[in-house]
């Protein structure tokens, strides 16, 4: 494909292009068109049942869309992700979490993020013989994943509970652990599905840290939200759905200010135009 | 081979089944009373009066009431035996009442069930070394009879098996119940291939593996997209397909006749034969020629191939490999979003694990020297899944305990004849009542930056396909 070179920042790294997904007779998501810049946050929105989590599935490879494109520029170049296997997908580097977490959870936390590292450790076992004799590179890589491991318990604060089971951490960590053993993969592009579903606002405050954190590392964020406090406060440039369609695409402000997103999902505030914390109101 | 298992064995600490930290284990699942006040006697004579009705419900049709042919004209007439009736509800309604004031009167037990976990957990460090050192030692232990060493052989075999098992169903959540097809590719390639073309059984095992790993692969492929009880049934089926046409195949695997007259393997080219003539493991030696001799080497055989089977599964499981499969039993849909070939994984999981099958089913082969499709049916299958369910999903001492359990038991019981089944069953029940995550229901984790902790049976996924 093209050069093998990283997007400069605010080059799209993802492009959606009139995207078309049908469930039998129900369309899904219906000619959606959007862009995330890399380097940026760029949030998703609109009620539920506005084929957010479709537009998710269908970046990553989970449902192949009915039609339209989906295009990543990624490390080695353009890549069109819905002519991607799923497996593939996560390779190319798009990593997700979802909106019920899915951890797993009879494994450790450090457990968990190895397996996220899959494909690189096993690409040093040659082919799992070497690994099963205990030779060659396997040594140097385990250590190496680990260190990345480590990486990310350090940056989720989940580094004293490195050896307990992932299912027996509290809600909020769970949540972490979920975007430290994404960000494992090593990701150009991380789409996180509703992160702050569930989160106290301090919790939900320290994700909008994290969340930043990740970006500065210079790791593009697609995120689905209905916390609009998190939303506003730390996306770029957000795109709104509503029942399948995109109805509006602009910064934070320009979306606050328009008509037809107050009417379809952040409802008529007061006077003063801020709108309404909005916490499972949608 | 076996020398390098050994250690591996022996040094348990991060065995599947190592000690687990006490403080972790509030998580077993017991069968302990609810924490709010015991209730009063009325709620025993309640529970003890429901008993009693289910009791009649059932005793009325089947006790009380039986037909007998008349005396005069032969027709039937129905003999009613309600004493009978009474004296068993009385017996159930009485059972039960004693059994609701013991669970009452007894003094709590909260804190000595706690030690004796703590106690059992101490205890199972030393089992797996112990067993090891009594698997080892066994042929040279005084009072060991023929018989015993016969009893085994079949008990390591069955070990292996389950271990090879325990890679598709404790390790990646696959739930096969056509195992057995493994076992008899394996049986029926070393057969063919060393009565068909003279092969020494050293040249065939590692074959009849192979062939095995390779079945497992044909088998995986239509497979791989179904789950649970969907996977259940087409396991089943293959298994059932692949006996079907050992059957009717007869002029390559001579049908329901079998195979008979299949080489015994030799020990670095020196026979066992009974005679003692020259080139034989008597004569090399110098030792008075008799048949244990071949019996030792079965079993210290088949103990290496356990051993190993049991080494590459711990290996495995400390490598991305292992990690793979069980993240695949814990959650495949994440797995597919961390970038995992699930399908690759899935089908490493049924080849590996196939392939241990074909080893023992090798084995079997050469041990018995001759075989037919009537040893492959269903019910191996069932035993040897029974012994990856009673043993613990994924854990190598619990499965090893399990057919000891379960093959010695079943042959302890031998003198109980028609009631043996009814123990068995019986035991199974309470073993499943007593531990419903297997004997040893604890994960160990693969790797940690500290101590490593086990995980309680709880959070661990059961697989679903």
């Amino acid at each position: 494909m093209s050069t093998p070179i990283l997007p400069a920042r605010n080059a799209p790294i993802l492009q959606v292009q009139e995207l078309v997904m049908r469930f039998g007779g129900l369309t899904a998501v219906d000619h959606v068109s959007f862009e995330a810049a890399a380097g940026d946050i760029t949030a998703v929105i609109g009620p539920n049942g506005a084929g957010k989590t479709t537009v998710f599935n269908l970046i990553t490879g989970f449902y192949t869309p009915s039609a339209g494109e989906i295009l990543l520029h990624g490390r080695d170049g353009r890549r069109a992700l819905h002519t991607t296997p799923g497996h593939r997908i996560a390779q190319a580097g798009v990593a997700r979490t979802f909106q019920n977490i899915r951890l797993f959870p009879g494994m450790t936390v450090l457990e968990n993020l190895l397996v996220a590292q899959h494909n690189r450790l096993q690409a040093a076992t040659g082919f799992g013989i070497a690994a099963v004799l205990g030779l060659g590179r396997y040594r140097a890589a385990e250590r190496e994943a680990v260190e990345r491991a480590k990486h990310w318990l350090e940056a989720t604060r989940l580094m004293d509970r490195a050896d307990d089971a992932a299912g027996s951490l509290p809600y909020g960590a769970q949540r972490r652990l979920e975007i430290a053993r994404a960000m494992c993969t090593d990701p150009v592009l991380l789409c996180l599905d509703e992160p702050a579903a569930g989160l106290n606002p301090r919790e939900a405050e320290e994700l909008a840290q994290l969340i930043r954190l990740i970006r500065d590392s210079g790791c593009s964020i697609l995120l689905i939200e209905h916390d609009m406090g998190v939303v506003m406060r730390i996306s770029d440039h957000i795109v709104v759905l509503d029942h399948g369609k995109k109805i509006a695409d602009g910064t934070p402000a320009q979306i606050r200010a328009d008509e037809k997103v107050i009417a379809a999902y952040l409802g008529e505030g007061d006077e003063d135009e801020t709108p309404a914390p909005m916490e499972g109101a949608a | 081979m076996s020398g390098a298992a050994i250690p591996h064995e022996g040094g348990v600490p991060h065995n599947d089944d190592g000690v687990p930290d006490p403080g972790e284990m509030g998580g077993i699942p017991r069968q302990a009373a609810p924490p709010a006040p015991r209730p009063p006697l009325s709620h025993a004579l309640r529970d003890a009066g429901i008993a009693a009705l289910v009791a009649a419900g059932l005793f009325v049709p089947l006790v009380g009431l039986r037909t007998d042919v008349a005396s005069s004209g032969g027709g039937l007439i129905i003999r009613t035996r309600w004493a009978d009736v009474a004296i068993l509800v009385a017996l159930v309604f009485g059972g039960r009442l004693l059994l609701n004031l013991w669970e009452t009167l007894r003094p709590e037990r909260r804190p000595r069930s706690a030690r004796n976990t703590a106690l059992l957990l101490r205890v199972g460090t030393w089992v797996a070394p112990a067993l090891l050192i009594f698997a080892l030692t066994f042929p040279a232990l005084p009072g060991t009879t023929r018989y015993g060493l016969d009893l085994g052989i079949l008990v390591l075999t069955y070990v292996m098996l389950g271990w090879g098992l325990n890679i598709v169903v404790g390790l990646a959540g696959l739930l096969d119940l056509g195992y057995v097809a493994f076992y008899a590719v394996g049986a029926y390639s070393y057969a063919l291939l060393s009565t068909g073309f003279g092969w020494s059984f050293w040249v065939c095992l590692p074959l009849a593996g192979i062939l095995a790993a390779f079945w497992g692969v044909l088998l995986g492929f239509p497979v791989l997209r179904l789950r649970g009880d969907y996977l259940a049934i087409v396991t089943l089926a293959f298994g059932e397909i692949i006996r079907i046409v050992l059957i009717n195949w007869v002029s390559l695997t001579g049908g329901p006749n079998g195979v008979s007259g299949i080489p015994r393997p030799s020990f670095f080219g020196l026979s066992f034969s009974a005679g003692g003539g020259p080139g034989s493991f008597s004569d090399f030696f110098g030792l008075e020629p008799s048949p244990t001799h071949r019996v030792v080497f079965l079993y210290y055989l088949i103990l290496a191939l356990a051993l190993l089977t049991n080494w590459v599964t711990l290996r495995l499981r400390r490598q991305p490999l292992g990690r793979a499969w069980e993240a695949l039993r814990e959650d495949e849909i994440a797995c597919r979003a961390l970038g995992i070939n699930v399908t690759n994984t899935k089908l490493t999981a049924f080849a590996i694990g196939a392939m241990f099958g074909g080893f023992a089913g090798a084995f079997f082969a050469t041990r018995q020297a001759f075989i037919s499709p009537e040893s492959f049916t269903f019910i191996e299958s069932a035993i040897i899944l029974a012994i990856v369910v009673l043993g613990g999903l994924g854990s190598q001492l619990g499965v090893a305990l399990a057919a000891l359990v379960m093959i010695g038991g079943f042959e302890a019981f031998r003198d109980l004849e028609e009631w043996r089944m009814l123990v068995f069953g019986g035991a199974m029940v309470v073993i499943m009542v007593w531990r419903p995550r297997g004997l040893v229901s604890t994960r160990t984790p693969s790797i940690s930056l500290g101590k490593r902790k086990a995980i309680s049976g709880d959070l661990v996924g059961e697989g679903h396909g």
